[in-house]
Protein backbone atom coordinates (compact mmCIF):
# COMPACT_ATOMS: atom_id res chain seq x y z
CA UNK A 1 0.00 0.00 0.00
CA UNK A 2 1.27 3.68 -0.70
CA UNK A 3 1.91 6.08 1.95
CA UNK A 4 -0.90 8.19 2.23
CA UNK A 5 -3.24 5.76 1.98
CA UNK A 6 -2.09 3.86 4.78
CA UNK A 7 -1.30 6.48 6.71
CA UNK A 8 -4.64 7.07 6.73
CA UNK A 9 -6.03 3.62 7.21
CA UNK A 10 -3.82 3.56 10.39
CA UNK A 11 -5.16 6.95 11.75
CA UNK A 12 -8.12 5.94 11.13
CA UNK A 13 -8.28 2.26 12.45
CA UNK A 14 -6.42 3.87 15.84
CA UNK A 15 -9.62 6.69 15.84
CA UNK A 16 -12.27 4.27 15.51
CA UNK A 17 -10.68 1.86 17.86
CA UNK A 18 -10.99 4.39 20.59
CA UNK A 19 -14.34 5.34 19.18
CA UNK A 20 -15.25 2.06 20.62
CA UNK A 21 -12.94 1.55 23.54
CA UNK A 22 -13.92 4.92 25.05
CA UNK A 23 -10.48 4.89 27.08
CA UNK A 24 -9.56 8.68 26.23
CA UNK A 25 -13.50 9.88 27.00
CA UNK A 26 -14.36 7.37 29.56
CA UNK A 27 -10.94 7.06 31.58
CA UNK A 28 -8.24 9.85 30.27
CA UNK A 29 -10.41 12.82 30.41
CA UNK A 30 -11.71 12.06 33.92
CA UNK A 31 -7.96 11.70 35.08
CA UNK A 32 -7.16 15.12 33.32
CA UNK A 33 -9.66 16.42 34.88
CA UNK A 34 -9.17 15.07 38.81
CA UNK A 35 -5.10 16.21 37.39
CA UNK A 36 -6.32 19.60 37.71
CA UNK A 37 -8.57 19.69 40.70
CA UNK A 38 -5.85 18.51 42.68
CA UNK A 39 -3.56 21.17 41.16
CA UNK A 40 -6.16 23.78 42.47
CA UNK A 41 -6.84 21.94 46.01
CA UNK A 42 -2.61 22.36 46.40
CA UNK A 43 -2.23 25.64 45.38
CA UNK A 44 -5.53 27.20 47.49
CA UNK A 45 -4.91 30.52 46.30
CA UNK A 46 -7.36 31.98 43.27
CA UNK A 47 -5.29 34.14 42.71
CA UNK A 48 -2.10 32.24 42.20
CA UNK A 49 -4.26 29.39 40.22
CA UNK A 50 -5.22 31.90 37.67
CA UNK A 51 -1.56 33.15 37.24
CA UNK A 52 -0.43 29.48 36.62
CA UNK A 53 -3.65 28.26 34.64
CA UNK A 54 -1.91 28.03 32.07
CA UNK A 55 1.16 26.20 32.87
CA UNK A 56 -1.61 23.43 34.74
CA UNK A 57 -2.93 22.58 31.64
CA UNK A 58 0.42 21.71 29.95
CA UNK A 59 1.09 20.19 32.75
CA UNK A 60 -1.93 17.96 32.67
CA UNK A 61 -1.96 17.74 29.05
CA UNK A 62 1.34 15.92 29.76
CA UNK A 63 0.33 13.25 31.80
CA UNK A 64 -2.48 12.43 29.61
CA UNK A 65 -0.11 12.12 26.97
CA UNK A 66 1.84 9.57 28.78
CA UNK A 67 -1.32 7.89 29.11
CA UNK A 68 -2.37 7.57 25.58
CA UNK A 69 0.65 6.99 24.35
CA UNK A 70 1.20 3.65 25.98
CA UNK A 71 -2.17 3.06 25.17
CA UNK A 72 -1.66 3.31 21.50
CA UNK A 73 1.30 0.80 21.44
CA UNK A 74 -0.45 -1.58 23.97
CA UNK A 75 -3.24 -2.15 21.46
CA UNK A 76 -0.42 -2.60 18.82
CA UNK A 77 1.52 -4.89 20.63
CA UNK A 78 -1.43 -7.19 22.56
CA UNK A 79 -2.17 -8.50 19.34
CA UNK A 80 1.27 -8.55 17.71
CA UNK A 81 -0.20 -6.12 14.74
CA UNK A 82 2.66 -4.42 14.62
CA UNK A 83 4.79 -7.28 14.05
CA UNK A 84 2.03 -7.93 11.25
CA UNK A 85 2.57 -4.87 9.24
CA UNK A 86 6.50 -5.40 9.65
CA UNK A 87 6.18 -8.54 8.33
CA UNK A 88 3.89 -7.43 5.39
CA UNK A 89 6.13 -4.88 4.48
CA UNK A 90 4.48 -2.10 5.50
CA UNK A 91 5.56 1.43 5.49
CA UNK A 92 6.76 2.55 8.63
CA UNK A 93 6.70 6.16 7.88
CA UNK A 94 3.26 5.72 6.87
CA UNK A 95 2.45 3.89 10.45
CA UNK A 96 4.14 6.26 12.19
CA UNK A 97 2.09 9.10 10.38
CA UNK A 98 -1.14 7.70 11.06
CA UNK A 99 0.11 7.16 14.64
CA UNK A 100 0.86 10.76 15.48
CA UNK A 101 -2.52 11.78 13.59
CA UNK A 102 -4.53 9.83 15.91
CA UNK A 103 -2.88 10.34 18.99
CA UNK A 104 -2.80 14.38 17.77
CA UNK A 105 -6.53 13.87 17.70
CA UNK A 106 -7.16 12.47 21.01
CA UNK A 107 -4.89 14.71 22.78
CA UNK A 108 -6.61 18.01 20.83
CA UNK A 109 -9.89 16.54 22.20
CA UNK A 110 -7.81 16.50 26.13
CA UNK A 111 -6.34 19.90 25.40
CA UNK A 112 -9.83 21.46 24.50
CA UNK A 113 -10.94 19.62 27.60
CA UNK A 114 -8.51 21.45 29.73
CA UNK A 115 -8.95 24.58 28.65
CA UNK A 116 -12.38 24.87 29.19
CA UNK A 117 -11.66 23.65 32.78
CA UNK A 118 -9.46 26.25 33.49
CA UNK A 119 -12.06 29.20 32.31
CA UNK A 120 -14.37 27.43 34.57
CA UNK A 121 -12.39 26.34 37.38
CA UNK A 122 -9.12 28.80 37.30
CA UNK A 123 -11.35 31.74 36.66
CA UNK A 124 -8.94 32.58 33.41
CA UNK A 125 -11.42 34.83 31.06
CA UNK A 126 -9.62 34.60 27.39
CA UNK A 127 -10.21 37.88 25.53
CA UNK A 128 -11.69 37.22 22.09
CA UNK A 129 -8.67 38.02 20.75
CA UNK A 130 -6.99 35.37 22.69
CA UNK A 131 -8.89 32.43 20.81
CA UNK A 132 -7.39 32.70 17.90
CA UNK A 133 -3.78 32.31 19.31
CA UNK A 134 -5.31 29.46 21.59
CA UNK A 135 -6.70 27.57 18.27
CA UNK A 136 -3.21 28.23 16.79
CA UNK A 137 -1.40 26.82 20.10
CA UNK A 138 -3.54 23.80 20.91
CA UNK A 139 -2.88 22.39 17.26
CA UNK A 140 0.74 22.84 17.00
CA UNK A 141 1.27 21.55 20.39
CA UNK A 142 -1.32 18.40 19.51
CA UNK A 143 1.29 17.66 16.27
CA UNK A 144 4.40 17.73 18.37
CA UNK A 145 2.96 16.00 21.25
CA UNK A 146 1.38 13.22 18.93
CA UNK A 147 4.72 12.99 16.89
CA UNK A 148 7.12 12.71 19.69
CA UNK A 149 4.26 10.43 21.59
CA UNK A 150 4.75 7.80 18.73
CA UNK A 151 8.53 7.89 18.20
CA UNK A 152 9.54 7.19 21.68
CA UNK A 153 6.00 5.25 22.66
CA UNK A 154 7.39 2.89 19.49
CA UNK A 155 10.50 2.55 21.25
CA UNK A 156 9.50 1.87 24.85
CA UNK A 157 6.89 -0.96 23.35
CA UNK A 158 7.09 -4.10 24.50
CA UNK A 159 10.05 -3.22 26.89
CA UNK A 160 10.17 -4.23 30.30
CA UNK A 161 9.50 -1.01 32.56
CA UNK A 162 8.14 0.84 29.90
CA UNK A 163 5.79 2.57 32.29
CA UNK A 164 8.86 4.52 33.79
CA UNK A 165 11.13 4.36 30.82
CA UNK A 166 8.56 6.63 28.69
CA UNK A 167 8.20 9.73 30.61
CA UNK A 168 12.20 9.68 31.47
CA UNK A 169 12.31 9.62 27.69
CA UNK A 170 9.94 12.08 26.71
CA UNK A 171 9.28 14.51 29.19
CA UNK A 172 12.94 16.00 28.79
CA UNK A 173 11.93 16.69 24.95
CA UNK A 174 8.80 18.33 25.18
CA UNK A 175 10.77 21.06 27.30
CA UNK A 176 10.14 23.27 24.65
CA UNK A 177 7.01 22.24 24.12
CA UNK A 178 5.88 23.54 27.40
CA UNK A 179 7.97 26.53 27.82
CA UNK A 180 6.53 28.13 24.64
CA UNK A 181 2.88 26.48 24.64
CA UNK A 182 2.12 27.72 28.23
CA UNK A 183 4.20 31.24 27.35
CA UNK A 184 1.89 31.44 24.23
CA UNK A 185 -1.22 30.50 26.40
CA UNK A 186 -0.67 32.85 29.68
CA UNK A 187 -1.08 35.56 26.59
CA UNK A 188 -3.98 34.16 25.12
CA UNK A 189 -5.57 33.80 28.63
CA UNK A 190 -4.37 37.61 29.28
CA UNK A 191 -2.40 36.49 32.81
CA UNK A 192 0.16 37.88 34.46
CA UNK A 193 0.54 41.16 32.64
CA UNK A 194 1.41 39.45 29.23
CA UNK A 195 -0.75 40.45 26.25
CA UNK A 196 -2.00 38.56 23.15
CA UNK A 197 0.12 39.74 20.38
CA UNK A 198 3.03 38.66 22.62
CA UNK A 199 2.10 35.25 22.18
CA UNK A 200 1.99 35.20 18.90
CA UNK A 201 5.95 35.23 18.77
CA UNK A 202 6.29 31.78 21.16
CA UNK A 203 4.07 29.86 17.89
CA UNK A 204 7.01 30.42 15.64
CA UNK A 205 8.90 27.78 17.78
CA UNK A 206 6.06 25.69 18.38
CA UNK A 207 5.36 25.31 14.74
CA UNK A 208 9.08 24.58 13.94
CA UNK A 209 9.26 21.36 16.65
CA UNK A 210 5.67 20.40 15.17
CA UNK A 211 7.85 19.90 12.16
CA UNK A 212 10.70 19.36 13.38
CA UNK A 213 9.60 16.17 15.63
CA UNK A 214 7.39 15.18 12.40
CA UNK A 215 9.76 15.19 10.08
CA UNK A 216 12.39 13.55 12.45
CA UNK A 217 9.65 11.27 13.42
CA UNK A 218 9.52 9.78 10.22
CA UNK A 219 12.75 9.16 10.05
CA UNK A 220 13.51 7.77 13.02
CA UNK A 221 10.37 5.29 13.98
CA UNK A 222 11.56 2.82 10.93
CA UNK A 223 14.54 2.51 11.93
CA UNK A 224 13.69 1.94 15.79
CA UNK A 225 10.69 -0.25 14.94
CA UNK A 226 12.17 -2.29 11.87
CA UNK A 227 14.23 -5.32 14.43
CA UNK B 1 39.22 -16.04 18.80
CA UNK B 2 38.58 -20.02 19.81
CA UNK B 3 35.38 -20.60 22.17
CA UNK B 4 38.18 -21.54 24.75
CA UNK B 5 40.02 -18.02 24.82
CA UNK B 6 36.63 -16.56 24.18
CA UNK B 7 34.80 -18.55 27.71
CA UNK B 8 38.62 -17.89 29.60
CA UNK B 9 37.85 -13.38 28.57
CA UNK B 10 34.38 -13.46 29.39
CA UNK B 11 35.24 -15.74 32.57
CA UNK B 12 37.20 -12.77 33.69
CA UNK B 13 40.81 -14.59 33.41
CA UNK B 14 41.40 -11.96 31.19
CA UNK B 15 41.75 -8.25 32.30
CA UNK B 16 40.12 -5.05 30.94
CA UNK B 17 43.62 -3.42 31.82
CA UNK B 18 46.63 -3.13 29.34
CA UNK B 19 50.47 -2.08 29.65
CA UNK B 20 49.37 1.66 27.86
CA UNK B 21 45.82 2.01 30.43
CA UNK B 22 48.30 1.36 33.50
CA UNK B 23 50.41 4.26 32.95
CA UNK B 24 47.46 5.98 31.50
CA UNK B 25 46.26 4.95 35.06
CA UNK B 26 49.51 5.82 37.06
CA UNK B 27 50.16 8.99 35.03
CA UNK B 28 45.94 10.09 35.91
CA UNK B 29 46.57 9.49 39.79
CA UNK B 30 48.98 11.52 39.83
CA UNK B 31 47.45 14.40 38.22
CA UNK B 32 44.79 13.98 40.29
CA UNK B 33 47.46 14.27 43.24
CA UNK B 34 49.03 17.22 41.70
CA UNK B 35 45.43 18.74 41.11
CA UNK B 36 44.32 18.63 45.00
CA UNK B 37 47.40 19.73 45.57
CA UNK B 38 47.07 22.77 43.64
CA UNK B 39 43.23 23.59 44.36
CA UNK B 40 43.86 23.06 47.76
CA UNK B 41 46.90 24.30 49.10
CA UNK B 42 48.95 26.41 46.63
CA UNK B 43 45.87 28.67 44.50
CA UNK B 44 45.28 31.36 46.91
CA UNK B 45 41.52 31.83 48.16
CA UNK B 46 39.44 34.58 45.80
CA UNK B 47 38.84 37.87 47.19
CA UNK B 48 34.89 37.90 46.68
CA UNK B 49 34.34 34.16 46.99
CA UNK B 50 36.55 32.96 49.43
CA UNK B 51 37.69 29.80 49.44
CA UNK B 52 34.42 28.61 47.60
CA UNK B 53 36.54 28.98 44.34
CA UNK B 54 38.14 25.94 44.89
CA UNK B 55 35.07 24.20 43.89
CA UNK B 56 35.66 25.82 40.40
CA UNK B 57 38.59 23.33 39.80
CA UNK B 58 36.31 20.27 39.98
CA UNK B 59 32.84 22.19 38.30
CA UNK B 60 34.27 23.69 35.41
CA UNK B 61 36.74 20.60 34.33
CA UNK B 62 33.67 17.92 34.84
CA UNK B 63 31.53 20.30 32.94
CA UNK B 64 33.49 20.36 29.84
CA UNK B 65 34.44 16.75 29.73
CA UNK B 66 30.71 15.91 30.26
CA UNK B 67 29.70 17.37 27.36
CA UNK B 68 33.06 15.77 25.43
CA UNK B 69 31.72 12.55 26.48
CA UNK B 70 28.06 13.34 25.19
CA UNK B 71 29.74 14.36 21.60
CA UNK B 72 31.46 11.08 21.61
CA UNK B 73 28.61 9.26 22.26
CA UNK B 74 26.63 10.75 19.26
CA UNK B 75 30.08 10.64 17.23
CA UNK B 76 30.32 6.64 17.82
CA UNK B 77 26.45 6.09 17.34
CA UNK B 78 26.83 7.76 14.14
CA UNK B 79 29.71 5.51 12.97
CA UNK B 80 27.44 2.32 14.23
CA UNK B 81 24.27 3.69 12.31
CA UNK B 82 26.30 5.17 8.71
CA UNK B 83 29.14 2.98 8.32
CA UNK B 84 28.44 -0.32 6.48
CA UNK B 85 29.99 -2.84 9.34
CA UNK B 86 27.42 -1.55 11.68
CA UNK B 87 30.76 -2.25 14.55
CA UNK B 88 29.57 -2.80 17.93
CA UNK B 89 33.19 -1.65 19.12
CA UNK B 90 31.24 2.07 17.83
CA UNK B 91 28.05 1.40 20.01
CA UNK B 92 30.55 0.44 23.28
CA UNK B 93 32.64 3.15 22.75
CA UNK B 94 29.56 5.35 22.91
CA UNK B 95 27.63 3.77 25.87
CA UNK B 96 30.79 3.69 27.85
CA UNK B 97 31.27 7.85 27.22
CA UNK B 98 27.45 8.44 27.85
CA UNK B 99 28.09 6.50 31.70
CA UNK B 100 31.37 8.52 32.20
CA UNK B 101 29.30 11.76 30.98
CA UNK B 102 26.52 11.33 33.21
CA UNK B 103 28.48 10.67 36.08
CA UNK B 104 31.05 13.54 35.20
CA UNK B 105 27.56 15.59 34.73
CA UNK B 106 25.81 14.73 37.97
CA UNK B 107 29.54 15.97 39.68
CA UNK B 108 29.39 18.80 37.81
CA UNK B 109 25.67 20.01 39.08
CA UNK B 110 26.33 18.82 42.72
CA UNK B 111 29.24 21.17 42.84
CA UNK B 112 27.76 24.01 40.88
CA UNK B 113 24.67 23.89 43.62
CA UNK B 114 26.84 23.84 46.16
CA UNK B 115 29.13 26.84 44.59
CA UNK B 116 26.22 28.83 43.81
CA UNK B 117 24.91 28.84 47.45
CA UNK B 118 27.97 30.30 48.83
CA UNK B 119 28.21 32.76 46.16
CA UNK B 120 24.98 33.52 45.06
CA UNK B 121 23.36 32.87 48.40
CA UNK B 122 20.92 29.78 45.93
CA UNK B 123 21.53 26.09 44.98
CA UNK B 124 19.74 26.87 41.76
CA UNK B 125 19.25 29.66 39.70
CA UNK B 126 16.80 29.47 36.10
CA UNK B 127 20.03 29.87 34.11
CA UNK B 128 19.47 28.72 30.41
CA UNK B 129 23.18 27.11 30.46
CA UNK B 130 22.70 25.02 34.01
CA UNK B 131 18.88 24.37 33.32
CA UNK B 132 19.83 22.82 29.89
CA UNK B 133 22.21 21.16 31.83
CA UNK B 134 20.09 19.29 34.03
CA UNK B 135 17.81 18.52 30.92
CA UNK B 136 20.90 16.85 29.58
CA UNK B 137 21.71 14.91 32.97
CA UNK B 138 18.25 13.52 32.77
CA UNK B 139 18.52 13.34 28.83
CA UNK B 140 21.48 10.71 28.65
CA UNK B 141 19.95 8.98 32.00
CA UNK B 142 17.07 7.93 29.71
CA UNK B 143 19.62 6.83 27.06
CA UNK B 144 21.53 4.51 29.61
CA UNK B 145 17.82 2.96 30.40
CA UNK B 146 17.15 2.06 26.86
CA UNK B 147 20.91 0.73 26.88
CA UNK B 148 19.67 -1.46 29.33
CA UNK B 149 16.08 -2.63 27.41
CA UNK B 150 17.21 -6.11 26.32
CA UNK B 151 17.25 -7.89 22.91
CA UNK B 152 20.16 -8.56 20.64
CA UNK B 153 23.37 -6.28 20.81
CA UNK B 154 22.65 -5.15 17.43
CA UNK B 155 19.20 -4.13 19.00
CA UNK B 156 20.71 -2.65 21.44
CA UNK B 157 22.77 -0.65 19.45
CA UNK B 158 20.53 0.68 16.79
CA UNK B 159 17.94 1.80 19.43
CA UNK B 160 20.64 4.02 21.42
CA UNK B 161 22.22 5.09 18.44
CA UNK B 162 19.29 6.66 17.52
CA UNK B 163 18.05 7.71 20.72
CA UNK B 164 21.73 9.61 20.91
CA UNK B 165 21.57 11.31 17.50
CA UNK B 166 17.82 12.80 19.00
CA UNK B 167 19.42 14.18 22.16
CA UNK B 168 21.88 15.83 19.86
CA UNK B 169 18.91 17.48 18.16
CA UNK B 170 17.76 18.34 21.52
CA UNK B 171 20.02 19.67 23.08
CA UNK B 172 20.21 23.25 21.09
CA UNK B 173 16.52 23.20 21.23
CA UNK B 174 16.42 22.66 25.04
CA UNK B 175 18.56 25.59 25.51
CA UNK B 176 17.62 27.96 22.52
CA UNK B 177 13.69 27.98 24.75
CA UNK B 178 14.81 27.80 27.89
CA UNK B 179 17.14 31.02 27.48
CA UNK B 180 14.14 32.67 25.71
CA UNK B 181 11.89 31.39 28.79
CA UNK B 182 14.44 32.90 31.49
CA UNK B 183 14.76 35.92 29.53
CA UNK B 184 11.55 36.95 31.25
CA UNK B 185 12.67 35.99 34.65
CA UNK B 186 13.57 38.65 36.84
CA UNK B 187 17.48 38.25 37.71
CA UNK B 188 18.05 36.82 41.10
CA UNK B 189 18.36 39.67 44.07
CA UNK B 190 21.16 38.22 46.07
CA UNK B 191 24.80 39.60 46.02
CA UNK B 192 27.04 38.37 42.80
CA UNK B 193 30.44 38.12 42.77
CA UNK B 194 31.01 39.68 39.71
CA UNK B 195 33.37 38.70 36.95
CA UNK B 196 36.29 36.07 38.43
CA UNK B 197 39.60 37.62 38.05
CA UNK B 198 42.40 34.70 38.50
CA UNK B 199 45.42 35.21 38.75
CA UNK B 200 47.82 32.59 36.81
CA UNK B 201 48.10 30.05 39.25
CA UNK B 202 44.78 29.68 39.01
CA UNK B 203 44.46 29.67 35.53
CA UNK B 204 47.05 26.60 35.32
CA UNK B 205 45.06 25.00 37.82
CA UNK B 206 41.60 25.34 36.09
CA UNK B 207 43.20 23.94 32.67
CA UNK B 208 45.42 21.09 34.77
CA UNK B 209 41.55 19.86 36.03
CA UNK B 210 41.02 19.98 32.25
CA UNK B 211 43.76 17.73 31.73
CA UNK B 212 43.53 15.41 34.69
CA UNK B 213 39.82 15.18 33.81
CA UNK B 214 40.63 14.06 29.93
CA UNK B 215 43.07 11.75 30.66
CA UNK B 216 40.55 9.97 33.66
CA UNK B 217 37.55 10.11 30.95
CA UNK B 218 40.20 8.55 28.57
CA UNK B 219 41.24 5.76 31.60
CA UNK B 220 37.86 4.99 32.35
CA UNK B 221 36.18 4.65 28.72
CA UNK B 222 38.95 2.56 27.63
CA UNK B 223 38.04 -0.20 30.84
CA UNK B 224 34.41 0.43 30.15
CA UNK B 225 34.82 -0.13 26.63
CA UNK B 226 36.89 -3.62 26.78
CA UNK B 227 34.19 -4.66 29.92
CA UNK B 228 31.30 -4.36 27.47
CA UNK B 229 32.95 -6.08 25.30
CA UNK B 230 33.28 -9.19 27.74
CA UNK B 231 29.66 -8.70 28.62
CA UNK B 232 28.42 -9.08 25.47
CA UNK B 233 30.79 -11.91 24.54
CA UNK B 234 29.81 -13.78 27.86
CA UNK B 235 26.19 -13.41 26.52
CA UNK B 236 26.97 -15.04 23.31
CA UNK B 237 29.05 -17.18 25.09
CA UNK B 238 25.99 -18.43 27.07
CA UNK B 239 23.91 -18.73 24.21
CA UNK B 240 26.25 -20.84 22.13
CA UNK B 241 26.94 -23.13 25.09
CA UNK B 242 22.58 -23.07 25.77
CA UNK B 243 22.21 -24.14 22.17
CA UNK B 244 24.58 -26.87 22.10
CA UNK B 245 24.12 -28.42 25.57
CA UNK B 246 20.04 -28.59 23.85
CA UNK B 247 21.79 -30.16 21.04
CA UNK B 248 23.59 -32.70 22.86
CA UNK B 249 20.79 -33.77 24.60
CA UNK B 250 18.52 -34.21 21.53
CA UNK B 251 21.40 -36.67 20.70
CA UNK B 252 21.33 -38.53 23.29
CA UNK B 253 17.71 -38.91 24.03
Amino acid sequence: MRVWPLMKAVAVKDMRTELRSRVAINQVAPYAMIVLFLFAFAIDSDATLTRVAAGLVWMTTLFSMLLVTQRSFEMERADGAMDALLVAGADMRAVFGGKAVALAVQLLFIELLLIFLAVVVCRVEPPVGGLALLAVVVLLTAITLGSVGVLYGGLAAGAKGKETLLPLLILPVVAPVVIAATRATESAFNVGGRKVHEGWAWTGLLGFTAVAFAVVGAVAFPVLVEE
Amino acid sequence: MSMTATSDRAAGVAATGTRFTRYLGAISLLGVALLLLLGLVSTPADQNQGDAVRIMYVHVPTAWIAYLAFVVTAVGSALYLFRRAHSLTWDRIAGASAEIGVLYMGITLVTGSLWGRLTWGVFWEWDARLTTTAFLFVTYIGYLAVRRLGGTHQQRARRSAVVALLAVLEIPLVHLSVKLWASLHQEPTVLRAGDVKMDGLMLFTLFWGVIVFTLVFVWMLMHRQRLMFMEDTFDDTGLEKAIAERRSEGGTS
